[in-house]
């Protein structure tokens, strides 16, 4: 095996993708940057996307992978599709455990696909929210972070969380998150989308920006 | 049928001296045994509709559909052999998979029914395949191309239509699709027709019982194929008894 064939680094990159249940459904949340390094190089990257009528995964790590990882999984549904219109082809959990085996399959060769996928859906009256990561790990948890939000927002979100927390309070907790982020994680932009996962279906807001502060910054050891 | 008896019947791979393949002419006569299903094109979609023979009481409603989907954005309806009907369906599936895969883009219903047109006719070729012994319609809706419908037959032939119809009472079907003004119905309007055709040709008589099924793709459901809501099914329905004049159920009140 030659090893400059691997993937070795990933180049662009998305950065966290935030998710939590509340009482109706589940809030997806991410920025709309594909970072080249340092650089700011794609600024209007959609990192969420629907890719049954109940099931919405999103993505942190290499762009491409994502994407591929996204078209598997749209070419995988479509390939089911027949005599069953009726019936979702495939549930959330299903999709997730499918995102797991092609992720576990690509670690085991030392070529893994560079993400963190977050799977929501909801389906017969219930969420799910699980997650895969580099290596094929799958998990399931009331709030998800990944990226560097599972070091600042995934604590939040923890602290936030409680059973029959309302979407408005989903949504505030899931914007403070954001924010924190966008002020400390060099690979966020002030740009963001917002997905709700319900009974309804699945929308993704348009991208939009969050009011921050930053004449605060001054006193911030460090900051310039 | 001439052929029988001949010896040019036997495989698809020999033509009789008049021309003929037989084999495909009976893969089209096992179509015709079928119950029928019919497809009709109106201004702002298209419409399914199947009769569907109750082979026994104790299925669970709904089972042995044959109506189906490709992708979301293309239906299909089967007569003939069920089981040849759902490879057909796969297949498609499975072209259309190819072709997103490819091009990123859904598959144009043209071109999937180019590439079934062509599979089926592949199976008129060889000695060692039969022929499908059904035949199956496609419709699709957008803005760009408006409703298409297509009828790809056993031989390998497809045509497009405004309306179809296929099975055992193809040709009564078709008279009564020919008297309604398809361009200017819509397709909640034509539900209701399409209920009352198929409960005309319905032969309560000698047939068992049957179910209806219906499916459209259309503005209204945007651009997807599914199956018409319940409600609208059952309304449609109860249209269909109150203006069929079956001579059976005539005979009946005579009585």
């Amino acid at each position: 095996m030659d090893p400059t064939k691997k993937t070795l680094q990933p180049y662009v990159t998305g950065s966290s993708v935030l998710a939590i249940k509340y009482n109706e459904g589940i809030i997806v949340a991410a920025d709309t940057l594909g970072s080249y390094g340092s650089l700011a190089r794609f600024t209007d990257l959609q990192r969420m996307s629907k890719v049954t009528n109940h099931t919405l995964i999103g993505g942190s790590g290499d762009i491409s992978d994502l994407q591929q990882i996204q078209k598997t999984v749209e070419s995988l549904i479509l390939e089911n599709t027949g005599f069953k219109k009726d019936e979702e082809p495939l549930t959330p959990k299903e999709i997730q455990q499918y995102i797991s085996r092609v992720m576990y399959n690509r670690r085991s060769r030392f070529d893994p696909l560079w993400n963190h996928i977050i799977v929501a859906g909801y389906q017969n009256n219930e969420s799910f929210l699980g997650a895969v990561d580099i290596f094929g790990t799958f998990y399931e948890d009331n709030t998800i972070a990944s990226g560097f939000g599972a070091y600042f927002a995934q604590p939040l979100l923890r602290k936030g969380y409680k059973e029959d927390l309302t979407k408005d309070e989903a949504i505030d907790l899931i914007k403070t998150c954001l924010k924190v982020l966008f002020y400390r994680d060099a690979r966020t932009i002030n740009k963001f989308q917002i997905a709700e996962v319900s009974e309804g279906g699945i929308t993704i807001s348009d991208p939009f920006e969050l009011e921050t502060h930053w004449e605060i910054a001054d006193w911030q050891e460090g900051h310039l | 049928m001439s052929g029988i008896g001949t010896g040019y019947d036997v495989t698809p791979t020999t033509y009789s001296p008049e021309g003929r393949i037989f084999q495909v002419e009976y893969a089209a006569r096992s179509v015709e045994n079928s119950s029928t299903a019919i497809g009709i094109r109106v201004s702002d979609g298209v419409i399914f509709g199947v009769e569907k023979k109750i082979i026994s009481k104790m299925l669970v409603k709904g089972s042995n559909r044959r109506v189906g989907s490709v992708g979301d954005h293309i239906g299909a309806s089967i007569a003939g052999l069920t089981a040849d009907g759902r490879r057909i369906i796969k297949q498609a599936n499975s072209e259309a998979k190819s072709y997103k895969d490819l091009t990123s883009e859904a598959i144009p219903l043209n071109v999937l029914v180019d590439r079934i047109s062509s599979f089926v006719q592949m199976h008129t070729l060889y000695a060692s395949i039969r022929p499908f012994g059904c035949a199956v319609m496609f419709g699709s809706y957008n803005e760009k191309d408006g409703a298409q419908l297509f009828l790809v037959e056993p031989s390998g032939v497809s045509f497009g239509y405004y309306g179809c119809a296929i099975g055992k009472a193809k040709q009564s079907a078709k008279t009564e699709i020919e008297k309604l003004n398809l361009s200017e119905l819509t397709c909640r309007e034509a539900i209701k027709q399409v209920a009352k055709i198929i409960y005309t040709i319905h032969d309560e008589s000698k047939d068992k019982e049957m179910e209806l099924e219906m499916s459209w793709i259309c503005k209204e459901s945007g651009g997807k194929h599914e199956l018409v809501p319940d409600d609208l099914i059952a309304e449609a329905e109860q249209f269909a008894k109150d203006n069929t004049v079956s001579t059976n159920i005539l005979n009946f009140d005579n009585i």
